[in-house]
């Protein structure tokens, strides 16, 4: 087990400088210069844009570029953006936001997307299962944008039963109606993948034996099936999360949640590459660990698994 | 989906003492004290929509409007321009004389203060315009120091500075300070009411990082609070002496990613003013907001610009057809459709907002920005017709929404030369490169250019733009009977005969066309119904002090 985390651990150097690296190359031959650009239809003067090329080191060549920002992130200084503030203030800001978005997103995603799929498992081929089915399809097939206006239509302008917009991410109600958006498109599949799982474990022989040993039904499809069928599920959630935590562009930008979806945009819209390059570097490092975790809660649900 | 009136449920209870307890406290913290919810209850307080300025707030370094809107109510400089007339007044100006045009003397009032206490004055002007303009602090809006002697000392064209200060500028007591300009500069006094010109305290030099993050200046309100990407709240000075004095008790800035979510706020009931009612919803603006909604001409003008270094446009020989090509777009249907009257067909150079007596006249252009297909047809054919047979008009595609007027411009231009072929759109993919192209020279037909005002004088409007070698002459055009007049208005003694000599240049433009005036930009905004006299300055920054709440 030690040496399997150790093994995944150092795979994950290669990895990240790959990734930054590419990001890194990205971002910089986009055409353009994000200095000159900082001037909008005004004029710019040229001894000005030098001074600011020097100071963020965009005169030298890329791959020094490249080092530089690589040295200065390992003593942990993410840079600064091209309006002076640091990126990793920046990032501080946007990232606590996103997390509590995304928190309350997965949780709504796991309590009724599994629970739905459950209910349809055990029923399958029942009207439930197919009500199940047709939601998921109307769900899925539904853009995010269209699902966002029309959440927000009924719940806060008709209803009046929570606020429209986000003004303060620690107020949970607030989060309540951009969680449940971003929530739902997962929701449909966490549902789907969950009733599969549970109908064709109902069929297995683990079943057939803990019924006949005489179990209550409670601890049967809460212990046995529960367990075993979540292992596809905690996979979809896994990478689900590494999403969540990458913002969402759209949601975000409906519900006024100042998180790091929006933080990415406005930054590839100015071209900003310190934050774009910050921002994916912590993102590939949230999911390279939450791909890790997932790998070794599949030993924990399923005994037959052994990591060495 | 347009009946959303409804207040939401949200209530908090608003907390006394609410600015006071806040002063400091940074972050996500902040948000705890729900003093702007209260939605009505005479807290004062104005909720008005805004967006996280991008850099830090050092007067001569911003140069866009969010962190405009915060300079305006956090300082005042000398001049300040009345936003019904955009005239240049007095503001901490007691009087600027001069005899030569060249050579002023600025004797500033007495009493004012800083918000933390220290007297304004003659140095904190100097210090603060010396700051500006210095290469080594790398400010944005250190153009604005160029006319003064010594700019090519303190921010050369290349290597590094040679002075720490402008020689142009003398402290000669508390009060009174020199400024000497590199030329004639007869309206220079009028230019200082931009907020690159504001004093600054000493606070700003031997505390730098700490006035970053909490600014202290001299206007009617003082920052209490500023938590990032949520909301800064201002509250008004209490020993605030100047005549401005704030009509409400203070405004919270809250930040919005997008102005329709803003607007959807203020029609639930949980914001008071937006200042940028988006694109989608003026067809219902009217029906929501009633005479809540304001439109108004703003200092922007959108020109179509000729690339004068591009011999297919070049020379006065083809004059006839870059007016021919301006004949034949249809403005009005443009503004109208597209724009919903947002904006207004232009026919000069300049901007409303100026009025007759700055300078702006409307006709000036004459014929040649009136729609007329037959003879702009004819003109382009006497001048052999589009080079190639076509054109194109480039813009910027990921800001602004430019393609669908470009498109509009364009389908005019087709239907004047009965061809659907003669003029496509060009987009480039971002703005940066659009810049790049345009500083390389590398346009091959007109090209979209946006000028926002500096200040509200014709000089502005006309000498960055068409002078030779100007600073934002995209086009390359030079014409020297045009440098000549403006010289002249420079040299004038009188602002008359200034603006006169200014419209002459004008009329050079008109006959050569280096540009296509396309129509005046507006600047609009809403409001609930619990403010009273909302009005917008010639920057399209709502006048925040006179606004009345409740």
């Amino acid at each position: 087990m030690g040496r399997y985390v150790a093994r995944r651990l150092l795979q994950m150097i290669p990895v990240f400088i790959g990734t930054t690296l590419l990001i890194f190359l990205m971002v910089h031959v986009l055409p353009g210069d994000p200095i000159r650009a900082m001037w909008g239809d005004k004029a710019a003067d040229p001894a000005q844009v030098a001074a600011l090329r020097h100071e963020f080191g965009l005169d030298k060549s890329l791959l020094w570029q490249y080092i530089d920002y690589m040295k200065d992130l390992f003593q942990g200084d993410f840079g600064k953006t091209f309006g002076g503030r640091q990126v990793s203030e920046e990032m501080s800001m946007a990232f606590p936001v996103t997390l509590r978005l995304a928190a309350v997103a997965l949780t709504i995603e796991m309590i009724i997307g599994i629970g739905l799929g459950a209910w349809a498992g055990l029923k399958a081929g029942k009207a439930v299962d197919t009500g199940v089915l047709i939601f998921t399809l109307i769900v899925i097939s539904m853009p995010v944008f269209v699902m966002g206006y029309l959440a927000r239509f009924i719940f806060a302008d008709e209803l009046g039963w929570l606020p429209p917009n986000v003004q303060d991410s620690e107020d949970l109600q607030q989060l309540l109606l951009p969680g449940f958006v971003l929530a739902m498109l997962s929701l449909a599949y966490v549902a789907r993948l969950t009733r599969t799982t549970f109908a064709e474990n109902l069929r297995a022989d683990y079943m057939r034996t803990a019924v006949a040993k005489g179990l209550p039904r409670r601890r049967i499809v809460g212990v046995h099936l529960l367990r075993n069928s979540l292992i596809p599920v905690i996979t979809f959630l896994g990478t689900d999360i590494g999403t969540l935590v990458g913002g969402a562009v759209v949601t975000e930008g409906i519900f006024n949640v100042q998180g790091v979806g929006n933080l990415l945009f406005k930054a590839l819209g100015q071209r900003e590459g310190t934050t774009i390059v910050g921002v994916v570097t912590i993102l590939v490092l949230v999911i390279l660990l939450i791909n890790l975790l997932v790998d070794l809660l599949y030993a924990v649900l399923d005994p037959r698994i052994r990591y060495v | 989906m347009r009946t959303a009136s409804h207040r939401s449920p949200i209530r908090r209870t608003l907390s006394t003492g609410c600015a006071g307890a806040l002063v400091g406290v940074v972050a996500l913290s902040a948000t705890a004290c729900g003093g702007g919810d209260s939605g009505g209850s005479g807290s004062g307080i104005i909720r008005s929509s805004w967006g996280d300025p991008p850099n830090p707030l050092e007067p001569a370094n911003t140069n866009e409007v969010q962190g405009g809107k915060v300079l305006d109510m956090i300082f005042r400089g000398l001049k300040t321009y009345d936003p019904e007339t955009g005239e240049a007044k007095d503001a901490l100006a007691d009087r600027i004389t001069t005899s030569d045009q060249r050579n002023y003397t600025v004797t500033i009032k007495r009493g004012h203060r800083f918000a933390n206490g220290e007297k304004v004055t003659a140095r904190s002007f100097v210090d603060a315009w010396n700051y500006g303009a210095l290469l080594d602090n790398k400010q944005r809006n250190a153009y604005f120091f160029e006319y003064i002697e010594g700019y090519d000392k303190v921010h050369p064209l290349s290597g590094s500075p040679t002075a720490k200060t402008l020689s142009g500028l003398r402290v000669k007591d508390d009060r009174t300070f020199t400024v000497r300009l590199t030329q004639k500069f007869s309206t220079w006094p009028k230019t200082l009411g931009y907020n690159a010109y504001v004093p600054l305290p000493r606070a700003f030099f031997t505390h730098h990082a700490a006035w970053l993050k909490r600014p202290v200046g001299n206007g009617p309100y003082e920052v209490a609070s500023y938590s990032k990407g949520a909301v800064m709240k201002l509250r008004t000075r209490d020993d605030y002496k100047g005549p401005d004095k704030p009509r409400n008790k203070g405004v919270d800035l809250r930040v919005y990613t997008d102005s329709n979510t803003a607007y959807t706020d203020l029609q639930a009931g949980n914001l008071d003013l937006v200042d940028d009612v988006p694109a989608q919803q003026l067809k219902f603006v009217r029906a929501d907001l009633g005479n809540r909604y304001i439109n108004q001409p703003a200092g922007i003008i959108q020109t179509l610009t000729f690339p004068m270094y591009d011999s297919a446009w070049r020379g006065p020989a083809k004059a006839k057809l870059r007016r021919g090509i301006s004949m034949a777009i249809n403005r009005k249907q443009i503004t109208e459709r597209i724009f919903r009257n947002t904006r207004t067909p232009a026919s000069d150079w300049t901007s409303p907002v100026l009025r007759r007596e700055g300078g702006y006249r409307p006709g000036l252009c004459g014929n040649a920005c009136a729609y007329d297909p037959a003879r702009a047809r004819k003109l382009i054919e006497a001048a052999g017709g589009l080079p190639g047979g076509r054109m194109t008009i480039t813009y910027n595609a990921d800001t602004g929404s430019h393609k669908d007027w470009v498109d509009a411009v364009c389908n005019s231009v087709n239907a004047t030369l009965h061809s659907d072929r003669a003029c496509v759109g060009k987009p480039v993919g971002t703005f940066a490169d659009y810049r790049n192209k345009m500083a390389g020279k590398q346009m091959t037909g007109p090209f979209r250019a946006g000028w926002q005002m500096d200040y509200p004088l014709i000089q502005n409007f006309l000498q960055p733009l068409y002078y030779t070698g100007a600073s934002s002459n995209d086009g390359h055009w030079s014409d020297p009977a045009f440098d000549k007049l403006v010289n002249q208005a420079n040299a004038a003694s009188a602002t008359g005969a200034a603006v006169t000599s200014f419209q002459d240049a004008e009329k050079i433009l008109a006959e050569q066309m280096p540009a296509i005036p396309l129509w005046y930009q507006n600047g609009s905004a809403g409001y609930s119904e619990r403010l009273s006299d909302v009005v917008l300055n010639q920057f399209s920054v709502p006048v925040y002090h006179q606004i009345e709440v409740g």
